[in-house]
């Protein structure tokens, strides 16, 4: 399972201020009546080979923002761009082809394959929707994409029960593929999948974004994915962005309480935590969201500057953003252990102003 | 050993899923069946619960509690047993309440089942809540109005209350985030530290396992093809079955800070 993490030491974070984004969000805000799903979320993705993970919980806004970007939702503030162009205007021909360069995987393949329709079929659907091929060159053409995914090509005559989960979700990521995306998103992609079919699509992941050139943005809401697959990683909380940054140094080290809790919630094989954060309390109302940093209410570390001030998402490290006024005490203790927090300093005090320094 | 399985056999007219030749259960102690979809790990569940024949699978062997053969048992005398002397929990908490009833009615309802009266059912309810570090304020809301984790720890609450002294965990925190699963590993450290419950958990997350677990026992195609301390089993597999589920569990790749 180490293709992309080849291509990570290979194509350095830095990537994302030298070219020019492929995918571009700013400020994107989408409401489900009083519930702020996404408030305020800017993200980019650059050309591929490249991956960017948006790991959160339950409710954290990921699959919003996924759903975002294919325009599968109405977005209430903000503004996606594809290549520089401003998706929520695409009409007609234009939008036909955005719907053809952007694709999605999603967790469950039962949801998109027909159980009545053969495999071969199922993939050849997407291409003749497209008019990318007549019908018989589209079965040439589905056999060909099995083989790419891994599959014996002989698979397009059987019906999708015939499969395992690990190979029904291999057929839809074959007919993502089909029509030849430049963006993926991958909507927990490997979630329903026993563990070796887990390592097994994360491994055809990892092959074909280096084959296929893609972009992807990853929804997760596990860790070991993004540090395996994306370069870039943004950790949401409650519709906000609470950090982002390279993914290995964001996991190493991370800039806000809540990434330091969620990866010290992380059982990981030989290597328990001696001391695990806990967050009290559940993710607060997104219809009612607490006052100051969204956070505070289980934040460990929170002083009363938190209840009342919003902490705007700033530079804390190289390549990396995080929305916490303590960030640079965090940054400093994250390193030697997830376990105790920083020694407490004044109450009010401005963050940074004690011996803790950002890294160089 | 509090629980004792022996020479199970589930099985669906001739095809056999569970051929389990030996599996225990001491007190105070939390084993771990894990294997993936379809190795049996959730019909060992349900023929421990006798509840097999729900889903038209006949059981064979021996299964027993303290000693006490479990298999041959009526129904009636199995519902002394069942929710009462081993209680189960599932993976998703949200089947186990009605939406129309609220939570407090729900465990209500299962202590006075098992014999409480309305003021020992109250009593214990409320007791077993904070022993699940949940307000029993919470027992006045109605499901949908409880996190999953919450749910979850309501379900560990009636088993508390009812005093089992084995609890199936049947992938008990699959559905839940990282961070509340913490909370109900946690949970389940206590009723064995404190309770000296018996865990049976079932979970397909071998680093969950890893960490809660004290023995583990790896199932494939309905038979366990390896058992042991978990230490050991999971960081020198003697099977090369288990080495390869090891092999593909994914691991965080963090650079160290600075």
């Amino acid at each position: 399972m180490t293709p992309a993490a080849d291509a990570q030491r290979a194509s350095p974070a830095a990537g994302v201020q030298d070219r020019a984004p492929l995918l571009d969000i700013s400020e994107l805000a989408v409401r489900f009546g009083p519930v702020r799903a996404v408030d305020g979320v800017s993200l980019q993705l650059p050309p591929g080979p490249c991956g960017l993970g948006l790991v959160g919980e339950s409710g954290s806004g990921k699959t919003t923002i996924g759903r975002a970007a294919l325009r599968l939702v109405r977005t209430s503030g903000g503004v996606v761009r594809f290549d520089g162009t401003n998706i929520a205007g695409l009409r007609g021909k234009a939008l036909q082809d955005y719907r053809r360069a952007a694709q999605i995987v999603f967790q469950d393949p039962d949801g998109v394959l027909d159980p009545r329709m053969r495999i071969g079929a199922a993939i050849a659907e997407a291409l003749v929707a497209h008019r990318l091929a007549g019908r018989r060159a589209a079965g040439q053409q589905a056999r060909a994409l099995l083989s790419e995914v891994g599959l014996d090509p002989a698979f397009v005559t059987r019906y999708p029960h015939q499969l395992s989960g690990g190979q029904r979700q291999r057929v839809s990521i074959a007919r993502a593929l089909s029509v030849r995306p430049r963006l993926l998103v991958l909507d927990e992609p490997t979630s329903a999948l026993d563990v070796r079919a887990q390592a097994a699509i994360l491994a055809l992941v990892g092959r074909l974004r280096a084959e296929r050139s893609l972009a992807y943005l990853l929804i997760t809401h596990n860790l070991a994915i993004v540090s395996e697959l994306c370069e870039q990683t943004a950790v949401l909380y409650l519709g906000r962005v609470a950090e982002s940054g390279p993914t290995g140094a964001l996991l190493g080290n991370p800039a806000h309480p809540y990434t330091r809790a969620l990866r010290s919630a992380v059982p990981e094989l030989g290597n328990t935590p001696a001391t695990r954060v806990m967050l009290p309390g559940d993710p607060p109302d997104a219809a009612n969201p607490p006052p100051g940093c969204v956070f505070h209410p289980r934040c460990p570390l929170a002083v009363d500057r938190c209840r009342t001030e919003v902490p705007a998402l700033r530079a804390v490290g190289p390549g990396r953003l995080a929305a916490c006024h303590r960030a640079e005490e965090v940054l400093a203790t994250s390193s030697a252990s997830p376990g105790p927090a920083p020694a407490s300093t004044a109450e009010g005090s401005p963050p940074g102003s004690t011996a803790a320094a950002p890294p160089a | 050993m509090r629980l004792a399985i022996t020479g199970l056999q589930v099985s669906f007219g001739t095809r056999r899923v569970v051929d389990v030749d030996e599996l225990h259960v001491g007190a105070a102690e939390i084993v771990g069946l894990a294997g993936e979809s379809g190795s049996g790990k959730s019909m060992t569940t349900l023929a421990v619960l006798g509840l097999a024949h729900t889903v038209g699978a006949t059981v064979r062997g021996s299964i027993t509690l303290d000693g006490a053969e479990l298999t041959g048992m009526s129904q009636r005398e199995l519902r002394e047993v069942r929710g009462r002397r081993i209680a189960a929990i599932f993976q998703s908490p949200a089947t186990a309440f009605s939406p129309v009833f609220r939570v407090g009615s729900v465990v209500h309802r299962a202590l006075r089942l098992h014999g409480m009266s309305k003021s020992e059912a109250t009593e214990a309810a409320g007791r077993a809540m904070r022993e699940v570090l949940l307000s029993p304020r919470l027992l006045d809301r109605y499901p949908s109005q409880l996190s999953g984790g919450q749910l979850q720890r309501v379900a560990i609450a009636i088993a508390l209350a009812l005093r089992a002294e084995v609890l199936l965990a049947d992938e008990p925190t699959s559905a839940l985030d990282v961070t509340v699963q913490a909370e109900v590993l946690d949970v389940l450290r206590e009723l064995r530290d404190r309770e000296g419950m018996s865990v049976l958990f079932i979970s397909h997350d071998l680093a969950v396992v890893a960490e809660l677990c004290d023995r583990v026992a790896i199932m494939r195609e309905g038979r366990i093809v390896e058992q042991g301390p978990a230490a050991r089993v999971l960081s020198a597999p003697a099977d090369a079955y288990t080495a390869d589920l090891l092999a593909a569990v994914p691991v965080i790749r963090a650079e160290a800070g600075p």
